[in-house]
């Protein structure tokens, strides 16, 4: 029996053996697959994602980065039919690299423009241009405008929601049941929607870094992550009043998920204004606003059995609406899809996470949640989100 | 400009052209050597692009390509020239079709299927009446023939499934016919899918010249012909006269004031159904065919199917540079223009 026992290892060299051959026969395997596999025949692949175009007089700058398998080298570039001058990638782009192109094309405020590269091969990868406008010069302007939007389409609104409160307050449970549910409906109405905008994004960004993996990653993280946070407080505040049900904790967990929401929201501000679409834009803010402002009701639905402070309901508001000025303000510099597309997901992974947490309080004392009540408060959020979303495309 | 919908701000925001900012200066290596600016003359050109015009940047390697435009231009095969016991004239040419990348754009290479390597094939003359010989030899990977216009029997047409029909890869053909009737004709490859052997390069302009010759001119070949270089067969990415796009521009085509110009002008595109030759400051005598002495018209622009020829006769009374194009502008800006540079 001793003579086993000498002869058994420590766990950690077990560990690090298994670890070892594990990475040995990978090795073997990769080597042997490489040699073993056919060389790949067909014409290369070549494509191009383009991250971002910038427009100055007489100039079209656009980023572009090799989201194919195999290098890309641009030979030639035409815009409207007509070839142009160029500088930048005069080398074939490798796999996941970037460059810049400068193009000198006389366009014209508000035309349409179609970019066409020639590649060595005699491809053709195009890019629109649905309205040309000048891009706005960078500066600590821009990221002032940012946060003054973000504050117009975020903050402002919620905290305008929030103040319902006092009338939340003397409403009956019943009351407060409808505007739970109708919460819930407001925000699978949002999931949904940035879930999809988080998929289209995923397709411009060219798949180099996922497509739309990045989409449901990013959900799957913010959910797994805030369900954890979740559970910290819950535990926490279970401590300090194992009774009371705590709408303050929902009320935060609401606030968060519309914040990744907002995020999302301003993030399509910032960029936008960076192509100059929102110079078109104040029916836009205002649309933005009406649509946020039952995020803010969302947000208090949970506190309606409860006094707050005004710091509370500040600082919920903040949570809610703030991200709205971070994303505008990355929004305008950020220049990756791939990006956007994982923030996005992050968004739909804070809001399910949000749902799920306020499904319990939609329940009536039957414990029903679809009844009625339920059903007609999932219905009208589902609704408003449908309709103020048609008034910011009036 | 439509209203905005949110959809499209997220997307044309977001996804299309993200950040404003540009985070960061073009940090590529040192500027390409700008070609396009140079001409052939040694005189400086102003630099296209933007306002000034289409261009290309950077230029063909012409070396590489094995033809040259400005030498298609006034490039005639005569053929090896003997007489028949009747006194008739034999002309007599090879001409070898190959498969061959060739740079039709600076950096753009095109899959080419070419007579003689060249892209258009060599323009062959001879003299209304005269014995031919074409030796067609098919080095090629894909089976082809040599289709003349002109009038000669059913076995010598170059067709599938007639007389000798399609030349398989390794295999040749004498074609042989009279030269009939004078004019300005095309030949070209007629095995299908016929659309893709004319397109990939296999054509070349056939002069027959009338008994009594023209009088004396510099003599100039221009065929406009294009590349589908994504082969969807939805029109071109290049359109060119004599091979390379743009050529002209930079190497414009060299006449003498008060000479007598005469074009030999064909139209070989495939994929668009017509193209056409305008001249800058100037007008031209145009011989439809070239199958009569008169001129049909004066002008400066025509306009020709596919498969339509030409003569344009002209002089230039002032020196200077004047533009050429197809005046269907969208194929100028993609390559079909050039530049007369007329000098003393």
């Amino acid at each position: 029996m001793s003579t086993t026992r000498s002869l058994r290892l420590p766990t950690w060299l077990l560990a690090c053996a298994s670890f070892a051959g594990i990475v040995v026969v990978l090795g073997l395997l990769l080597l042997l697959a490489s040699q073993s596999l056919p060389e790949r025949t067909g014409p290369p692949a070549e494509q191009l994602a383009i991250e971002r175009t910038v427009l100055s007089p007489s100039t079209i700058e656009l980023t572009v980065r090799n989201t194919g398998a195999d290098p890309v080298r641009i030979g030639q570039i035409f815009v409207n039919d007509a070839y142009v001058a160029f500088t930048g990638a005069t080398e074939p782009l490798p796999r996941l690299s970037s460059q810049t192109l400068r193009i000198d094309y006389p366009w014209q405020e508000g035309q349409p423009y179609l970019v066409s590269m020639l590649t060595s091969t005699g491809a053709v990868i195009e890019h629109e241009i649905g309205a040309a406008v000048e891009t706005p010069p960078a500066g600590g302007g821009v990221l002032a405008l940012m946060a003054l939007l973000g504050t117009y389409v975020g903050i402002i609104p919620v905290v305008l929601g929030m103040a319902l409160l006092p009338v939340l307050r003397r409403s009956g449970p019943t009351v407060v049941r409808i505007l739970l549910a109708l919460t819930v409906g407001l925000l699978a109405f949002l999931a949904v929607d940035a879930a999809l905008e988080g998929l289209e994004l995923a397709a411009e960004s060219g798949g180099a870094f996922g497509g739309s993996l990045l989409v449901f990653l990013g959900a799957g993280l913010a959910f797994l992550a805030l369900t954890a946070v979740g559970g910290l407080q819950r535990r926490r505040s279970a401590a300090a009043d194992p009774d009371r049900p705590n709408g303050g904790r929902l009320a935060l967990m609401v606030a968060v998920g519309i914040g990744l929401h907002n995020l999302g929201e301003g993030l399509a501000i910032g960029s936008a204004y960076a192509v100059g679409e929102l110079a078109l834009g104040a029916a836009l803010v205002v649309g933005f606003a009406l649509h946020n402002t039952t995020e803010g009701l969302a947000v208090v639905a949970p506190l309606a059995q409860q006094r707050p402070s005004v710091g509370r309901l500040a600082g919920l508001g903040l949570v809610a609406g703030g991200p709205a000025i971070l994303g505008a303000v990355v929004g305008v510099a950020v220049d990756n899809a791939g990006i956007s597309a994982l923030l996005f997901g992050v968004g739909v992974g804070a809001i399910v996470q949000v749902i799920v947490q306020l499904a319990p309080a939609l329940r009536n004392q039957a414990g029903k949640i679809l009844d009625p009540a339920g059903v007609a408060g999932l219905t009208a959020g589902v609704v408003i989100m449908y309709v103020t979303g048609l008034v910011v495309t009036a | 400009m439509s209203p905005p919908s949110r959809r499209r701000l997220l997307l044309g925001g977001a996804g299309v052209a993200l950040g404003a900012i540009p985070a960061r200066r073009l940090t590529e290596g040192p500027a390409a050597p700008d070609h396009g600016a140079h001409a052939d003359h040694g005189q400086a050109m102003p630099h296209g692009g933007g306002v000034n015009g289409p261009v290309f940047r950077g230029v063909v390697d012409h070396a590489a390509n094995g033809f040259d435009p400005s030498e298609i231009l006034r490039d005639f095969d005569y053929g090896k020239v003997s007489a028949l016991p009747g006194g008739q004239v034999l002309r007599e040419w090879e001409i070898v079709a190959s498969d061959r990348e060739i740079e039709v754009a600076p950096g753009v290479r095109f899959p080419a299927w070419t007579f003689n390597g060249r892209v258009p094939g060599p323009t062959l003359r001879c003299r209304a009446g005269d014995r031919l010989k074409v030796r067609f030899v098919n080095a090629s990977a894909h089976p082809h023939t040599m289709h003349f216009h002109g009038i000669h029997p059913a076995e010598m047409d170059g067709v599938p499934g007639i007389g000798r029909g399609v030349i398989e890869p390794g295999g040749d053909f004498v074609y042989e016919f009279d030269a009939e009737p004078f004019g300005v004709h095309l030949y070209h490859c007629h095995v299908g899918p016929l659309a893709e052997h004319i397109a990939r390069g296999m054509y070349g302009m056939f002069v027959v010249d009338p008994p009594q010759p023209r009088p004396k001119a510099d003599e100039l070949v221009m065929l406009m012909h294009g590349y589908n270089t994504t082969f969807d067969a939805e029109g071109n990415q290049l359109y060119a006269v004599n091979g390379i796009p743009f050529h002209y521009m930079h190497t414009p085509v060299r006449v003498r004031r008060g000479e007598l110009v005469r074009i030999y002008l064909g139209n070989m595109l495939e994929y668009d159904p017509i193209n056409s030759f305008h001249l800058h400051a100037n007008f031209f005598d145009y011989y439809p065919t070239g199958t009569r002495l008169e001129p049909s018209e004066y002008t400066d622009t025509v306009v020709q199917a596919q498969g339509q020829r030409g003569i344009c006769e002209l002089r230039f009374p002032h020196l200077g540079k004047y533009m050429f194009h197809a005046h269907k502008t969208e194929f100028a800006d993609l390559g079909w223009m050039g530049f007369f540079e007329v000098v003393e």
